[in-house]
């Protein structure tokens, strides 16, 4: 009896190895799925400093994904992980993170900061980033309800010209300051 | 192929039916078995994210966590703890309930003492569970008997969080101004290839800080530095320049409880204040009692698409314990192991084909209070070799300390941690 049960064992062992070597190609969830260990499940995040995924335009994940592997965006680990991926893998993932429904960040904003950030978004941020923030045009994330930490680096990256902008951003921030900068993330994160 | 595979589970079954009832009438058969029942042992990095995976894809299938505590607690962070950066592991500690109340994940608190693969049951201190398929993600496991006399109550190795960090903790508060804290390294692979630097760094800032004129020798079996070396090395003499002593190719073979000393392949003796073994590691228990571990009796080798053994059928091994390839044993790895193996064994039980793996490992260190390190790559199958490999020019560790780096690394613990969570 024994014996013929690891013999069974065997066999099925053997089968195990044989049967899985052919394999469809990574999915976008496969693909996708790997990322959530820093940036939420199905792309919510729930870290203050980490952007939410879920619900992001498809364009911009592309642009993103793409600025970072040409090392164009600044970055961190994502300069390494975006080259590990081919443009169609790329593709696969922006439409698995645009598909996903978004949730709105939760940290505390400060209401004076969101009131004069709604001055200077209608001034200058308004024409690209529509509808405070919810919309997007062409290669423009939506902020809203993003991280506010997140923004927040990222405003101040923009601002040093660590990221670069378009010739079109530029000429528009030229004049703000950095409570202006500052105040406009506070007023993309207090969107709902 | 998937045909071919079910015909022959077919026969199989037919077979596994009639040995049965020829042979031993108490012997459950394989093929009574038709309900989609997923077992996972352990709740860490691994086995709790397969569990949640699992029921996000596949709600019809019935999937039960056993882990012996009520609690797990984070490894990763918990060298800050150790030095004084966090007050507690509160931050670092989870419970199982979201999984329980968000995916209907069956939680057991119980032990697990048996593995039955022909049988296909999991025999607990709370009784038999029964599997189509099961995932071990059990964690490391330490091989004492190469570091004669050890003691982990008086040289803790805090390498699992909790009771054994605590410990080192005290001991490090104890200790007078002026001491020596010795930290030993295993040979690689061990968990967590930069923890033990990081923990250099970490004990290097706590001596700094509060015990004046200490220092901490870190003898490592290891050729030199295993990982994230240069970085390392520059916050080392940035920081803790004559704080620490490392020492590379130091193998501890043997410890003196009472002389509070270690010895070095036999005859080299080191004495210290604190002694932090961390012994060298092999597969966690119930990986050796279900013969889940390969030729090296160390590791378990799987299949690098599904994560099944490739000793036991339907049982899937992810987390340190499995021989991953070029996936290093980190938690990182375990959380993206542990969903490449939910998305097949979801294929598998549909019988629908299985998807190639994508994995990721993205990996923090800090050197200081304010500035961290990383590692991050992405992972495939060299389909030629049937082998986890790093994808070209994905992987590589930081430029320089970076203080935007110990920034994401928070939000990194935070979300890896409410993944497992809720």
């Amino acid at each position: 009896m024994r014996i013929k049960w690891g013999g069974l064992a065997l066999a099925l062992a053997a089968m195990a190895v044989s049967t899985t070597v052919h394999a469809a190609p990574p999915s976008a969830a496969m693909l996708a799925n790997a990322c959530g260990g820093c940036h939420g499940t199905n792309g919510v995040s729930a870290g203050l400093s980490m952007p939410s995924l879920a619900g992001q335009s498809k364009v911009f994940f592309i642009d993103a994904m793409k600025k970072f592997k040409s090392g164009e965006r600044p970055a961190t680990v994502m300069g390494r992980l975006s080259k590990g991926y081919t443009d169609d893998q790329i593709v696969l993932m922006a439409d698995f993170f645009a598909a996903q429904k978004s949730q709105n960040q939760t940290a505390a904003v400060d209401a004076a900061l969101v009131a004069k950030g709604k001055t200077v978004y209608a001034n200058t941020c308004k024409r690209c980033h529509m509808e405070n923030g919810r919309e997007f045009e062409e290669d423009t994330p939506i902020v809203a309800g993003q991280w506010l930490k997140y923004l927040q680096i990222q405003m101040s990256e923009f601002q040093s010209g660590k990221r670069k902008m378009s010739e079109k951003k530029a000429e528009k921030v030229k004049s703000l300051t950095s409570e202006d900068w500052d105040a406009v993330a506070h007023f993309y994160a207090s969107q709902k | 192929m998937t045909m071919e595979r079910r015909n022959f589970l077919k026969l199989l079954g037919a077979g596994a039916a009639t040995v049965s009832l020829a042979g031993c009438a108490t012997q459950p058969a394989v093929a009574e078995s038709t309900a989609r029942k997923v077992v996972v042992i352990g709740g860490g990095y691994g086995g709790t994210i397969a569990a949640k995976y699992i029921r996000m894809m596949d709600h019809n299938i019935e999937v039960t966590l056993i882990e012996r505590n009520d609690h797990y607690v984070s490894c990763p962070f918990s060298n800050l703890y150790l030095g004084g950066i966090l007050p507690d592991l509160t931050s670092l500690t989870i419970k199982y309930d979201g999984l329980a109340a968000n995916h209907g994940v069956k939680v057991v608190q119980a032990e697990v003492t048996g593995i039955d693969a022909a049988a296909h049951t999991v025999t607990t201190s709370k009784g038999v569970f029964k599997y189509d398929r099961l995932v071990v993600s059990p964690g490391v496991e330490f091989r004492t008997d190469e570091v004669a006399n050890y003691d982990p109550e008086i040289m803790p190795h805090a390498w699992k969080a909790g009771p054994q960090t605590v410990l080192l903790r005290k001991q490090l508060e104890a200790m007078k101004p002026g001491g020596t804290v010795v930290l030993s390294i295993p040979l690689a692979p061990f968990r967590c290839p930069p923890g033990p630097y990081e923990r250099t760094s970490m004990i290097a800032m706590y001596l700094k800080q509060n015990k004046p004129g200490s220092k901490i020798i870190v003898l490592d079996a290891n050729p030199d530095i295993v990982s994230k070396k240069g970085l390392f090395l520059k916050g080392w003499k940035k920081h803790y320049d004559g704080i620490v002593d490392y020492r590379p190719a130091k193998k501890v073979t043997e410890v003196d409880n009472k002389n509070m000393s270690v010895l070095i392949e036999g005859i080299e003796e080191v004495k210290g204040d604190v002694i932090n073994i961390i012994p060298p590691q092999k597969a966690g228990h119930i990986a050796h009692v279900a013969g889940l571990v390969g030729t090296d009796k160390k590791w378990c080798p799987v299949n690098p698409t599904t994560f099944e053994s490739t000793l036991q059928k339907d049982i899937h091994v992810i987390g340190d314990s499995s021989s991953a390839g070029a996936m290093p044993k980190s938690g990182y790895s375990a959380n993206s192991e542990a969903k490449i193996c939910a998305t097949n064994i979801v294929a598998l039980i549909n019988g629908k084909e299985t998807v190639e793996m994508s994995g990721v490992n993205t990996c923090y260190s800090f050197l200081s209070a304010k500035e961290a390190v990383s590692v991050a790559g992405v992972y495939a199958v060299n389909k030629e070799k049937n082998a986890i490999e790093a994808v070209a020019g994905s992987v590589g560790v930081s430029p320089d300390l970076s203080e935007l780096e110990a920034v994401y690394a928070q939000s990194w613990l935070k979300n890896i941690l409410t993944e497992m969570s809720t």
